[in-house]
């Protein structure tokens, strides 16, 4: 599904270097993990997948099935089938969240050559996928992300992403700022999505959220290169020990 | 005195461009006083103040800057679906073919052209009135033209409720056309009318709009100016606006070479408000210039002024806003943001805001702001799969929204909401408005 070959990112305008030659590979149907020390790499990593300014690729690739990514539009990957759900989602004052929704559905489908849902469908499909997030009318109406709790954000995320049905999903810390019962709800709302099909980058801090999501693979990223590969377990060793020991390892 | 002079000079360049009034009657007298207050003052220069921003050298112009029509394609014309009595100009020549009956219940509309002949009329009160008490403390000597020349316009008195509103189409056909037209609306007590406005007029058109709100009235103005790239226009709306009464304006301005929209609104009695907006999308060789004057003349009265303008391709946005509170204006309730978005590094905005208080108990804030568009909203749309070019779109559109917000009719909002979308769709299909 996605493949990620000796990444290397500095600041388009710095001379600072932030992935130093990541490398990873995820299956169809696959969840993968990335946990790492704050400011190691992370975020940046899903912002150069999704085609976020300001980042210069200086060596490797990134393909998802098989396309060239680095290449491609932001609209064009997400059309592609790549989704991030935001470590900060944005604000867009003056824009509703059911506007924001439609267009965006009904231009990958444009895209894509599938015909766009009428308003009628829409409105039935998004009423279905917010309630099962426990998003009220309300949410749906506001600008998008305007005023939202941190844990609504979170959750909009979601929603656009079972509204997008994308089939690479990369989530920065969606449970970040979620209470038990809200990143519960997130947590489901992903299992739902999950199939043979359709893969997860899940990037977090916590093991707490991989016990809902449970991973296929974990990795570990220090200083923008991912330096331990493992199962479900590294996640439970991060977790009791902290990064100390596996950084020392490898240093 | 050399400026003096060179203003004389540009006024008498443009008369002799003109036809002499033909008016008879009050209106004759009316117009010769309009003349000789525009002698007074001459036309402006860029030297004076209140034209630093704007060069109204092409207005003065006896020659008229050709401007060819703009081609509409399958885009309907404005307010095409709501219900309402037409009236149409050609080239600032009234059209008794294209326009409806001027017959509608609790209003009487006349033509300007007809009206001199009677020797006492109701507009008497109102015919240059209005604009000739705007020109202090600022000489607005396109509005004096407007009143000492103008030819055509309509004469619209509004006892009642009008029953739909009240189209004034104005069409251009000819390269070359100078239009001056001038319109008076008075309201009685409690009467409500809206007044829809479309097209271009002319190539260059000189227009005056007089509107006398009596107490409790209500009169609400939505106006979509031509589309056509080389047009120029400088318009002026003068109002009056008595206790309780309410009066509104809205006005949607894209494309146009020069366009000077002056407002010059007096709250004269209690408990009045005034409400003014434009929305402006200029790309390339566009100047949009709002100049607005509002005066808190008396007590508990609010105002509010909401301009947003989007500017690219080295287009040219202006706002000048005052604000006025006369002593005794107590408990004034003032408001005025003008903000622009610039697309580009080429367009400019430049805005004079201002406030002159002359009570203690007010309440007035004001508020101008120039900035990019948001790049990381873009990239966040773009990440869901919208075109950059329609996120930008709908990130404008979300931008001008509290401009449209303004027009209390929501079916003639979504006349104009659906109009700029349409724009904007197009012009993120094919890189021109
Ligand atoms: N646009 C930028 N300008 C300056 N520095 C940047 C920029 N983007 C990323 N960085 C820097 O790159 C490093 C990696 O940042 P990144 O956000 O990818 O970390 P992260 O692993 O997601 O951290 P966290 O766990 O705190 O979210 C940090 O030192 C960060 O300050
Ligand atoms: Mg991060």
């Amino acid at each position: 599904m996605l493949e990620i070959k000796n990444l290397h990112v500095k600041l388009e305008d710095e001379d600072k270097v932030i992935l130093r030659g990541v490398n990873l590979s995820i299956g169809p149907g696959e969840v993968h993990a990335i946990m790492g020390p704050n400011g190691s790499g992370k975020s940046t990593l899903s912002y150069v997948l999704a085609g976020r300014d300001g980042y210069a690729v200086t060596e490797g690739s990134a393909t998802l099935e098989g396309e060239e990514l680095l290449e491609m539009e932001p609209e064009a990957r997400a059309a592609a089938g790549l989704f991030l759900a935001f470590q900060y989602p944005v604000e867009i004052p003056g824009v509703g969240n059911m506007t924001f929704l439609r267009t965006a559905v009904n231009a990958q489908k444009k895209s894509r050559g599938e015909p766009e849902l009428s308003a009628a469908e829409f409105l039935k499909l998004v009423r279905e996928k917010a309630k099962t997030l426990k998003i009220d009318a309300d949410m749906l109406k506001r600008p998008v992300n305007v005023g939202f709790s941190g844990g609504e954000k979170k959750r909009n995320e979601i929603l656009q992403m079972a509204m997008l049905e994308p089939r690479m999903c990369i989530l920065d810390e969606t449970d970040s700022g979620l209470d038990v019962d809200a990143m519960k709800l997130v947590a489901d709302g992903v299992n739902a999505l999950r199939d043979a099909g359709r893969s997860f980058l899940v990037i977090t801090h916590y093991q707490r959220l991989l016990d809902h999501i449970k991973p296929d693979v974990v990795h570990i990223m220090a200083a923008g290169q991912i330096i331990r590969t493992g199962g479900p377990e590294l996640a439970l060793e991060v977790e009791a020990n902290g990064y100390a020991d596996i950084l020392a390892e490898v240093n | 005195m050399a400026l003096a002079k060179l203003k004389d000079d540009a006024l008498a360049a443009r008369l002799a461009g003109l036809p002499a009034s033909a008016a008879s009657g009050w209106l004759a007298a009316a117009q010769t006083e309009a003349r000789a207050r525009l002698a007074a003052m001459g036309l402006p220069l860029r030297r004076d103040e209140y034209w630093r921003y704007t060069d109204p050298a092409t207005l003065n112009a006896p020659e008229v800057p050709s401007a060819a029509r703009f081609e509409a394609g399958d885009e309907a014309p404005a307010f095409d679906g709501i219900d309402r009595l037409k009236i149409v100009f050609v080239d600032g020549v009234f059209d008794p073919a294209a326009s409806d009956d001027l017959a509608l219940a609790g209003v009487e509309i006349e033509r300007l052209a007809l009206a001199g002949q009677a020797d006492i009329h109701w507009a008497q009160g109102t015919y240059g009135v209005l604009e000739a008490r705007g020109q202090t403390p600022v000489a607005r000597p396109f509005a004096a033209l407007g009143s000492a020349l103008a030819t055509e316009g309509v004469l619209i008195r509004v006892t009642g409720q009008a029953t739909r509103p009240i189209a004034l189409n104005y069409h251009h056909v000819s390269d070359t056309s100078d239009a001056i037209l001038h319109h008076c609306v008075k309201l009685e007590a409690g009467a409500n009318l809206t007044l829809l406005e479309s097209g271009p007029g002319a190539a260059r058109l000189t227009k005056v709009l007089e509107v006398d709100v009596g107490e409790g009235a209500s009169f609400h103005h939505i106006r979509v100016q031509g589309r056509d790239h080389e047009r120029r226009a400088a318009t002026h709306v003068f109002a009056q606006v008595q206790a309780g009464a309410r009066f509104k304006s809205f006005t949607l301005t894209a494309n146009g070479r020069l366009t000077r929209n002056e407002a010059v609104i007096d709250l004269v009695g209690p408990n009045a408000s005034a409400h003014l907006a434009g929305a402006a999308v200029g790309d390339g060789d566009f100047h949009h210039d709002d100049t607005v004057f509002v005066t808190h003349a008396a007590p508990e009265c609010e105002s509010r002024q909401v301009f947003k303008k989007v500017l690219m391709n080295g287009a040219t946005g202006v706002f000048q806003g005052k604000i006025l509170v006369k002593p005794g204006a107590q408990k004034t309730d003032g408001y005025q943001i003008s903000q622009s978005l610039l697309l580009d590094e080429d367009s400019q905005f430049l805005a004079k805001p201002e406030l002159e208080i002359y009570a203690d108990d007010v309440k007035c804030s004001h508020g101008s702001t120039s900035g990019a568009i948001d790049e990381t909203a873009l990239f966040y749309l773009q990440s869901r799969g919208v075109p950059r070019a329609a996120a930008q779109g709908l990130l404008v559109l979300a931008f001008l929204a509290e401009t449209i917000q303004e027009i209390a009719d929501e079916a003639i909002a979504e006349d104009i909401r659906s109009r700029l979308e349409g724009w904007l769709q197009r012009h993120a299909a094919k890189g021109a408005t």
